[in-house]
């Protein structure tokens, strides 16, 4: 089965190639022309002429609420969703019902996507036991079991001492720990941004330094430990601040950045719409040129979507009562395209290819993100000049809880091939 | 800001910050109007023959309530109450999906009193009936604002102009907030007096000035609106005492020696006597804590006439 990619614009970050050619893929490999095992298959073609030929987009935050909670999502569903936004390999989040603290739960997600996921799924594990913050999980048997990290998700490890024991016995597996910058004492019930939009709506206030508290908390254990932590969906510009000055120095921090954190204010939350509500809040004008700041010199050097779906009906009731989160999938390729390349200038498309490609794959160590030969033949074809709209009430999600419904953006992915396969084209 | 000739064209009074000052000056105007009927032998008129209202508190109050009823009954309306305790709401169900088996009942004005920011707004774009906001969290609590610009206006004649000093607890205030915003679209020159921790600085984003001693408004302010300070378990971190509140805070005796003779002190109760007002000044020649309570009536009736009994007087 020999599949040819004609005419596009490859950009492969990885290999510093950025070209017009074709991509040849022959049993799910990537491979050289030159090196066909079995010249005399049948080709398909594919015209990929005014377009981007990228490795297959890999989004190192999701969570697809399986087991417990499939109400909101399945491993199905929110897979073909990454199928719709270009991605090739998602990474689930531990915080499900129950939570992926133990290697029996890591082996049955496993299984579940073997049946019905549309893209590679990897899992994470709990840090801790029940995502608690009080005693270590079985990580040694997670890893056995298959997973690439170990985080807490939506919870953060408050003790000191367990998130350093944490590091230390985790750097044995190789295992980066990825952590929700959360000081539970500041944050307290907050609810969003703590500002003049707090003040008005009379609304509990997420202050930034709830976020930078346990950002340099982070980079004093990883110093301490010479182990890795990447800080999830950075929101603050203070945050920005710390992890460039520790970043600098060699300390082994990294940190990712959300699309709703770079393309709303904490004002969207005018209207008590849940669907604005996430955890970290939206922030200011000043925080979203802070954060842009750190992805063009490359303080940020990975994007995700924290993609988190919830049902309507939970979704659909008074604001502080609501659960934090919203969908991301499908609009996250567009929204950092539109806001990076197109509007901001920012960062150039090589660039914002690798950070949702080359850059991930590398910190959790998966053998994707490039088109190098030999690689799994995982590959996004992306439009950037497209023009689209979002229409939310067409996602594959059993959710809707978009605040970018109805919303136009400049960039999108066009063709979804996983191993070889198409498995999904506009 | 608009002084164009008001028109009422809501169905909902959610949020002071969402109406302008020719809006503010219909509903106290209308208020005033309300207000003579009060004073007549018979205090019915027939604005809402046939209509129902519903006071749907889901947070404890009884001023408010009673006053959103007598408002109703003199305005001939039915009227229906409904209890947190009493409510499904604790058997589970949204408070969405009550509101609408309220409207399936044919309720005409639903009053709401919730402890969450934004409820009143968030049911006032899911029902076709009037909403009427009696408190949403720390939010708004319009009728309360509206009811003491209105005891100001009735005193001094104007608002424009006007200083007035609001001192309390500001950061978790509904009845701050809703006074602030009339206050200011209607001109006047507010002050917020509190403990650093309760008056942030950020609230001057509001449009007032912020200050933390007392004695800085004492001898100049034409009003003084004292708000209850509570010392719950979620307050401990932000001030350490009562006692300790008082002595900072407290408008005692010595203190109110300093206003102006013309300076009324408000409050929109219930009042803790000794703790932010001392007793004799609640009851003293200052006071107008009770003209507050009857004027609320007033000015709650021309809110549902406005909103729900088809148009301006």
């Amino acid at each position: 089965m020999i599949t040819k990619i004609t005419g596009g614009r490859i950009i492969d970050p990885a290999n510093g190639r950025d070209e017009i050619g074709d991509l040849w893929i022959e049993d799910g490999v990537i491979v050289d022309s030159s090196q066909i095992q079995n010249p005399k298959s049948e080709i398909d073609e594919i015209d990929a002429q005014g377009l981007v030929v990228a490795p297959g987009l890999i989004d190192l935050h999701v969570h697809f609420r399986e087991p417990g909670q499939s109400h909101k999502e399945t491993i199905g569903t929110g897979s073909e969703a990454a199928a719709r936004g270009g991605f090739t390999s998602v990474v689930c989040m531990p915080n499900t019902n129950p939570p992926a603290d133990n290697p029996a739960t890591i082996r049955w997600i496993h299984e579940r996507a073997a049946q019905i996921a549309k893209v590679n799924v990897f899992c994470t594990g709990g840090i801790t036991k029940g995502l608690k913050g009080e005693e270590l999980a079985p990580i040694g048997s997670m890893k056995n079991a298959g997973i690439v990290a170990i985080t807490d998700d939506g919870h953060c490890v408050q003790n000191n001492e367990v998130m350093r024991r944490a590091l230390e016995y985790a750097r044995m597996f190789d295992l980066p720990l990825l952590d929700h910058c959360q000081d539970y004492g500041l944050v307290g019930n907050g609810i969003m941004h703590e500002g003049e939009w707090s003040v008005r709506l009379g609304l509990p206030g997420w202050p930034r330094t709830g976020e930078e508290m346990i950002v340099a908390r982070n980079i004093l254990l990883s110093e301490l430990c010479d182990a890795p932590i990447h800080c999830q969906h950075m929101s603050s510009g203070g945050s920005v601040r710390l992890l460039r000055e520790a970043r600098a120095r060699g300390v082994k921090i990294s940190a990712e950045v959300c699309p709703h954190h770079i393309a709303l204010t904490d004002e969207a939350l005018k209207g008590y719409d849940a669907n604005f509500k996430m955890n970290p809040p939206l922030r200011t004008a000043a925080d979203i040129n802070l954060l842009i700041e750190g992805i063009a010199d490359g303080t940020i050097d990975i994007l995700a979507s924290d993609h988190a779906p919830h049902a309507a009906y939970e979704k659909e009731v008074e604001l502080d009562q609501a659960p934090f989160g919203i969908l991301g999938l499908e609009t996250e390729f567009a929204i950092f395209c539109d806001v990076l390349v197109h509007q901001r200038a920012a960062i150039d498309l090589p660039r914002l290819i690798a950070l949702l490609t080359i850059n991930p794959a590398r910190l959790l160590r998966l053998d994707r993100g490039t088109l190098s030969t030999g690689a799994p033949a995982d590959v996004t074809l992306l439009d950037p000049a497209r023009e689209w709209t979002y229409d939310v009430t067409q996602t594959p999600s059993p959710s809707r809880n978009s605040p970018f419904h109805g919303a136009t953006f400049r960039g999108r992915a066009v063709r979804t091939i996983v191993a070889g396969k198409t498995v999904w084209s506009l | 800001m608009t002084n164009a000739p008001a028109a009422w064209t809501r169905k909902d009074l959610i949020a002071l910050d969402a109406l302008n000052a020719a809006e503010i000056t219909l509903l106290l105007d209308t208020a005033k109007a309300f207000k003579g009927v009060g004073e007549r032998s018979l205090k019915k008129v027939p604005a809402l023959r046939g209509k129902t209202l519903v006071n749907f508190f889901v947070e404890p109050s009884t001023r408010t309530r009673t006053s959103f009823e007598l408002a109703a009954m003199r305005l001939s309306a039915d009227v229906v109450n409904i209890a947190a305790t009493a409510s499904s709401l604790q058997k589970g169900e949204t408070l969405k999906d009550t509101a609408r088996n309220l409207e399936a009942l044919l309720a005409d004005i639903i009053v709401l009193r919730h402890s969450s920011a934004g409820a009143a707004q968030f049911l006032a774009e899911r029902l076709g009936a009037s909403v009427i906001n009696a408190g949403d969290g720390s939010h708004e609590h319009p009728t309360q604002g509206l009811l003491d610009v209105f005891t100001m206006r009735e005193r001094f004649g104007r608002i424009a102009g006007l200083k007035v000093a609001i001192v309390g607890d500001i950061l978790f205030s509904r009845v701050a907030r809703s006074n602030v915003h009339a206050l200011v679209k209607l001109g006047a020159d507010v002050t917020l007096v509190g403990p650093t921790t309760l008056v942030p600085r950020s609230l001057e984003a509001l449009g007032v000035r912020v200050t933390h001693r007392i004695d800085d408004v004492l001898e100049t302010t034409d009003v003084i609106n004292l708000l209850r300070i509570q010392h719950e378990r979620q307050r401990k971190e932000y001030f350490p005492s009562l006692g300790e509140y008082t002595a900072l805070f407290g408008l005692t005796k010595a203190r109110a020696a300093r206003l102006q003779p013309t300076c009324l002190v408000m409050h929109p109760g219930p009042i803790n006597r000794g703790v932010e007002i001392d007793s004799d000044i609640a009851d003293g020649p200052h006071s107008v804590i009770l003209e507050q309570v009857t004027n609320g009536l007033a000015v709650r009736m021309a809110v549902l006439y406005l909103c729900a009994g088809g148009g301006a007087a």
